[in-house]
C-alpha cells in the first residue's frame, strides 16, 4: 500500500512535534526514518495508526484520503504497528491472542487459526508454539508473535518502532530476512531506528527528521556522516575509550551460585575494582539479568558471598544495598524504572532521600530544572513521564541517578537513545568512574561493550566466561562465544 | 518544537487541569440529576417537589441542617482515611468492619472504665484510644494479610467485614447482653456523663466537628504537601519502580492501611459517643461503604471530598423527609447511583478524548 502524508502538523501544548511534514512512502518498500531523540518519529507513527489526531493535515491510502480514528480502525485499514515500548501482554496463550484480535464470530474455529499460526511461523521459520504462553516468550519472540498476528490480521503496511533493542543478533537476522520478505510480497514496511548501520542495510529509502520537521529523504547509495549531520546540524565523534580503572577491588563475588526457575548459574567468582566498568555480553536471558540483580539485592544468591568493600552483603536486601551506594537501571523503564502518571518534579523528589516531612516545591522544581538542562531532556518540570519520548523517558531515568554512588547496574542504559546521545550519557557515566564509581551494565550491541568495558563478561546458557580484556577482543570472538562456540 | 523549561508553566498548568477536573465533575452531578428528575416523572411523581423537599429536609431547620453535619463528620473522616488506602492503590473494602472494630473496641472501654469513678472526659479520652486502636489492628490484619500470605486486600478486607459484624453480633447478644433481655437493638446504653454533648438547639456535638475538620485538613496536607504523601501516590501508580526508586513499600501499605484504620477507629467512637451510646449490629452505619463511594467519586482527592460527603450527607438526612411527604424513600439511592454512573461516564469520555488531544 502506498502511503502519502499531507501538511501534517501534531501539537502537545507547545510542543510542535509534527511540523507540516509531506512525504510518500511506495507499495512494497522498507522506508527507513532516522531523527533525534524527540524529532517526532514515534508521534507520526501513532498518527498514522489512529493514536493521535493530526491537527491539521491529510493522509492517503493508495491515494485515497482517510481518516484513521483507531488503532482498530487503522487495522481494518491495514496498517499495524510494533510499539517502541509493547504493550502490557497479559497472561494468556499465544492462540488466544490472536482470537482476541479477531471481529468475527461468537465460536472461533480454533483449529483453523492453530493451522494458521504454524503455517505462518513456518513460512518465516519463526519456533512459536500457539499452545505456550505468551509470559515464558523472549522479547525477539513476542516481537515475532506480534508480527505474525498483524500479517495474519491482513495488514499491508508495518510498522516498527526502534523493534531491535533487546532481541538477540540471531533474531535480529530473522526479523531483516522476514522484512525482505514481506517487502518482496507488496507489503510496505516502516522502520523507525537510531542505528544507522541498520537502516542502511535494511531500508530501500529514508528519511530523516529533526526537531518535529522532514529534514530529509536520502537514497543509496547511503553516507553515514551524511546522516549524521542531518540529524544533528552536525558531525558526532565517538570519544576515544578512555579507562579510570583503579587497582583497588571492592566488590569481590565468592563461589556465587544463582538460579530462577528456567536458569542456574554457579560458582562465579569475581573482583571489581574501583572506576572499573563490567560489559555483560549474551543472548537476551543467558543470565545477565539475574547477575545484575544478585549485585542489587534484588536476588538472593543460592550459594556464596557477596563482599562490598570488605563488608559482608550476602542475603541483605536491595535497601540496605541502596543505602551503601548501589544504584539499578532496569531495562523496561515504564514498568520498573518510572512511574507514568507522575511528573519529571516529582519523580526528582522521590529519588532524592529527603528526612523532612514536608515537599519544596520551590527546590523540587530547581533541581528539576537542572536535570533537565543538564541531560537536554526535552520537556518540562511538569511534564508526565509518558508524555516524553522514548529517548527523554531514558535520559530521565539516567538523570535520575544520585550523586554520590559506588556501583551503578545497569540493563541496556543507552537503549533509545539516538547516536549523539548515547556518547555523551556515556561520557557523563566515565566522569563517574573517575570518582571511583564502578559499572556493570548489560548491551545487545557489541560494539558498545567493547568501546566502553574494562573487562567483558559473556553469558551462555548458565555458564559465565573468565572476565576478558576489552582491548583486545573482538566482536567475532565475543559474537562466536555469545552463539555457544569455544567454551 | 523547541522547549524550553520554564518555572512559570507549572502552576498555570496544574489550574488548567484542576478546572477541567471541576467542569466534568459538575458535567456528572448535572446529568445525574436530569436523569432522576426523568425517573421522577416517568413514575408521575413531581421532580421539583422532590428536590425541594429533599433541601427542605436536610436544610429546613437548624436541626436538621445540625444532623446533615453531624452524619457528614464520619462519613468525612471514613473518605479520608480511604483516600490513604487509595493513594496507595489499595482498596480497603474492608472499611465497613474497621469502623465497626471501632465501636465495639470503644464500647469495651465504656464497660472497663464505667465504675471506676475515672473523670468522664478522661474515660472518652480513653474510649477514643481503645477505638482508633480497635481500628488499626482491624485494618492492619488485611495489610498484613496481603503483604505476607499474598491475600488481595479486597478478599481479606470483604471476610474481616464480617468477621467484625458477627463479633459485634455476638457480644451483643452473648457476654455484653443486657440484664434481662437480649436483644437485636443493641447493648446497654453508656452513661449519659459519656455522651458527648450537643450544642443547644441542634443535633452536633462541637467535639466531633472539631475532630472531623482535623481529620480532613490534616489528610490534605498529608497527602498533597509531604514526602509520605508523594511517596504513597508512587507507590499506588508503579510499585516496583517505586521500590526501586528507594521507597520502602512494604512499610508505606502497613502505614497506609493504619493510618486508615485509625480514622476507621475515630469514626467508630464518634457514631458511639455521639449517635448510637450503644453497641448495635450494624455499628457502621454502612459509612465505610458511602466513604469508598465519595473516595472514588472525588477521584481521591481530600478537598473535594469533603465536599461531596457534604452533599452525600444531605441527601440521606433530605431523604428522610420524602418519606413523610408520601414520596419515593428510594429518591437519595436513585440519584446517587445516577451520580456514580455519570462520574465513571464523563471520566472514561475524558479520557478517550485526551488520548484523542
Ligand atoms: N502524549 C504526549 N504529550 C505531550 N507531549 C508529547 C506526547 N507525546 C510526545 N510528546 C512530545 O512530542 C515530541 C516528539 O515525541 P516523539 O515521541 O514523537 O519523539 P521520537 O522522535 O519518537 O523520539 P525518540 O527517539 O526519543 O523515541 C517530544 O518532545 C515529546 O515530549
Ligand atoms: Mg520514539
Amino acid at each position: 500500500m502506498k502511503i502519502s502524508f499531507q501538511h501534517i502538523n501534531k501539537w502537545f501544548g507547545k510542543v510542535h512535534a509534527n511540523n507540516d511534514i509531506n512525504f510518500t512512502i511506495p507499495s512494497g518498500t522498507i522506508q527507513g526514518i532516522l531523527g533525534e531523540n524527540g524529532a517526532g518519529k514515534s508521534t507520526l507513527m501513532k498518527v498514522l495508526t489512529g493514536f493521535y489526531q493530526a491537527d491539521s493535515g491529510e493522509i492517503f491510502l493508495d491515494d485515497k484520503a482517510v481518516t484513521i480514528s483507531s488503532p482498530e480502525d487503522a487495522v481494518m485499514m491495514g496498517i499495524g504497528m510494533l510499539h517502541q515500548d509493547p504493550l502490557d501482554f497479559p497472561p494468556m496463550k499465544v492462540i488466544d491472542n490472536f482470537l482476541l484480535g479477531t471481529r468475527g464470530g461468537l465460536f472461533p474455529n480454533r483449529k483453523q487459526v492453530e493451522k494458521d499460526i504454524t503455517r505462518l511461523s513456518q513460512e518465516f521459520d519463526f519456533q512459536i508454539n500457539p499452545d505456550s504462553f505468551v509470559e515464558t516468550l523472549t522479547v525477539g519472540e513476542r516481537q515475532q508473535l506480534e508480527i505474525l498476528r498483524l500479517l495474519w490480521l491482513g495488514v499491508k503496511v508495518l510498522i516498527l518502532d526502534e523493534p531491535t533493542t533487546g532481541i538477540s543478533a540471531n533474531q535480529k537476522e530473522k526479523l531483516f530476512a522476514t522484512l525482505l520478505k514481506l517487502a518482496s510480497q507488496g507489503l510496505t514496511v516502516i522502520f523507525v531506528s537510531h542505528k544507522l548501520e541498520e537502516v542502511e542495510q535494511l531500508c530501500s529509502r529514508v528519511a530523516v527528521f529533526r526537531q518535529g520537521q522532514l529534514v530529509g529523504e536520502v537514497m543509496p547509495p547511503y553516507d553515514t556522516d551524511q546522516f549524521v549531520y542531518m540529524m544533528f546540524g552536525k558531525s558526532v565523534e565517538v570519544a576515544d575509550k578512555s579507562t579510570f580503572r583503579s587497582e583497588v577491588p571492592y566488590i569481590k563475588l565468592e563461589n556465587i551460585s544463582l538460579e530462577d526457575y528456567r536458569l542456574r548459574l554457579r560458582d562465579i567468582n569475581l573482583e571489581i575494582n574501583c572506576g572499573e566498568v563490567i560489559g555483560l555480553a549474551g543472548m537476551e536471558g543467558s543470565g545477565q539479568r539475574l547477575f545484575l540483580r544478585m549485585l542489587t539485592g534484588l536476588m538472593r544468591p543460592v550459594g556464596g558471598s557477596i563482599l562490598y568493600g570488605g563488608h559482608n552483603f550476602t542475603g541483605r536486601t536491595y535497601p540496605v544495598f541502596q543505602k551503601a551506594g548501589v544504584a539499578y537501571l532496569p531495562a523496561a523503564r515504564l514498568e520498573e524504572g518510572l512511574i507514568p502518571g507522575m511528573t519529571l518534579t516529582e519523580h526528582f523528589i522521590l529519588s532524592e532521600e529527603h528526612h523532612e516531612l514536608f515537599v519544596n516545591q520551590k527546590s523540587a522544581i530547581d533541581l528539576t530544572e537542572d536535570r533537565i538542562r543538564e541531560f537536554y531532556i526535552k520537556g518540562t518540570p511538569a511534564s508526565q513521564i509518558e508524555q516524553l519520548s522514548g529517548g527523554n523517558q531514558q535520559r530521565a531515568l539516567l538523570a535520575l541517578l544520585r550523586n554520590k554512588l559506588r556501583l551503578i547496574l545497569m540493563e541496556h542504559p543507552t537503549r533509545g537513545l539516538d547516536i549523539e546521545s548515547a556518547i555523551w550519557i556515556w561520557s557523563k557515566m566515565k566522569e563517574r568512574c573517575k570518582d571511583c564509581t564502578s559499572i556493570v551494565f548489560t548491551s545487545s550491541d557489541l560494539d558498545e561493550i567493547i568501546q566502553y568495558s574494562d573487562r567483558i563478561l559473556v553469558f551462555f546458557g548458565g555458564l559465565v566466561s573468565k572476565p576478558i580484556d576489552a582491548d583486545t577482543t573482538t566482536v567475532d570472538e565475543l559474537g562466536q562465544l555469545i552463539g555457544g562456540k569455544g567454551w | 518544537m523547541s522547549l524550553e523549561p520554564r518555572a512559570g508553566q507549572t502552576p498555570s498548568i496544574l489550574k488548567k487541569s484542576t478546572w477541567i477536573d471541576f467542569g466534568i465533575r459538575l458535567t456528572a452531578v448535572i446529568l445525574a440529576l436530569v436523569f432522576t428528575s426523568l425517573i421522577l416523572v416517568i413514575a408521575k411523581a413531581q421532580p421539583l417537589e422532590a428536590y425541594k423537599s429533599i433541601l427542605q429536609g436536610a436544610f429546613g431547620t437548624t436541626i436538621k441542617f445540625t444532623s446533615v453535619i453531624a452524619s457528614w463528620v464520619p462519613l468525612v473522616i471514613a473518605t479520608s482515611g480511604l483516600l490513604f488506602t487509595f493513594t496507595a492503590g489499595l482498596w480497603n473494602i474492608g472499611m465497613e468492619g474497621q469502623i465497626v472494630m471501632g465501636a465495639v473496641f470503644t464500647v469495651g472501654a465504656f464497660r472497663i472504665f464505667d465504675e471506676t469513678g475515672l473523670d468522664p472526659s478522661l474515660v472518652i479520652f480513653l474510649a477514643f484510644l481503645a477505638g482508633a486502636a480497635g481500628g488499626i489492628f482491624w485494618a492492619l490484619l488485611p495489610g498484613l494479610m496481603k503483604i505476607y500470605g499474598g491475600v488481595n486486600e479486597i478478599f481479606g478486607g470483604l471476610g474481616l467485614n464480617f468477621v467484625a459484624k458477627t463479633a459485634a453480633i455476638w457480644l451483643i447478644f452473648g457476654p455484653w447482653k443486657r440484664p434481662g433481655v437480649a436483644s437485636g437493638s443493641g447493648t446497654e446504653w453508656i452513661d449519659i456523663p459519656f455522651r458527648l454533648p450537643y450544642i443547644p438547639g441542634t443535633n452536633l456535638s462541637l467535639t466531633i466537628l472539631i475532630i472531623a475538620i482535623i481529620v480532613a485538613v490534616f489528610t490534605a496536607i498529608m497527602l498533597k504537601g509531604t514526602h509520605f504523601g508523594l511517596r504513597l501516590k508512587a507507590i499506588g501508580k508503579n510499585d516496583k519502580a517505586a521500590y526501586i526508586l528507594g521507597i520502602p513499600t512494604t512499610r508505606y501499605f502497613l502505614l497506609a492501611f493504619g493510618l486508615c484504620g485509625l480514622f476507621a477507629g475515630i469514626a467508630g467512637a464518634i457514631l458511639v459517643t455521639s449517635k448510637q451510646y450503644s453497641l448495635i449490629p450494624d455499628a457502621g452505619f454502612g459509612y465505610g461503604f458511602l466513604g469508598l463511594l465519595v473516595a472514588m467519586l472525588v477521584n481521591y482527592h481530600p478537598i473535594w471530598s469533603a465536599v461531596i460527603a457534604f452533599f452525600f450527607a444531605a441527601l440521606s438526612i433530605g431523604n428522610t423527609e420524602l418519606q413523610y411527604m408520601g414520596l419515593n424513600s428510594y429518591f437519595a439511592g436513585v440519584l446517587q447511583g445516577f451520580l456514580v454512573l455519570f462520574v465513571v461516564l464523563v471520566d472514561g469520555v475524558r479520557k478517550r478524548l485526551v488520548t484523542k488531544l
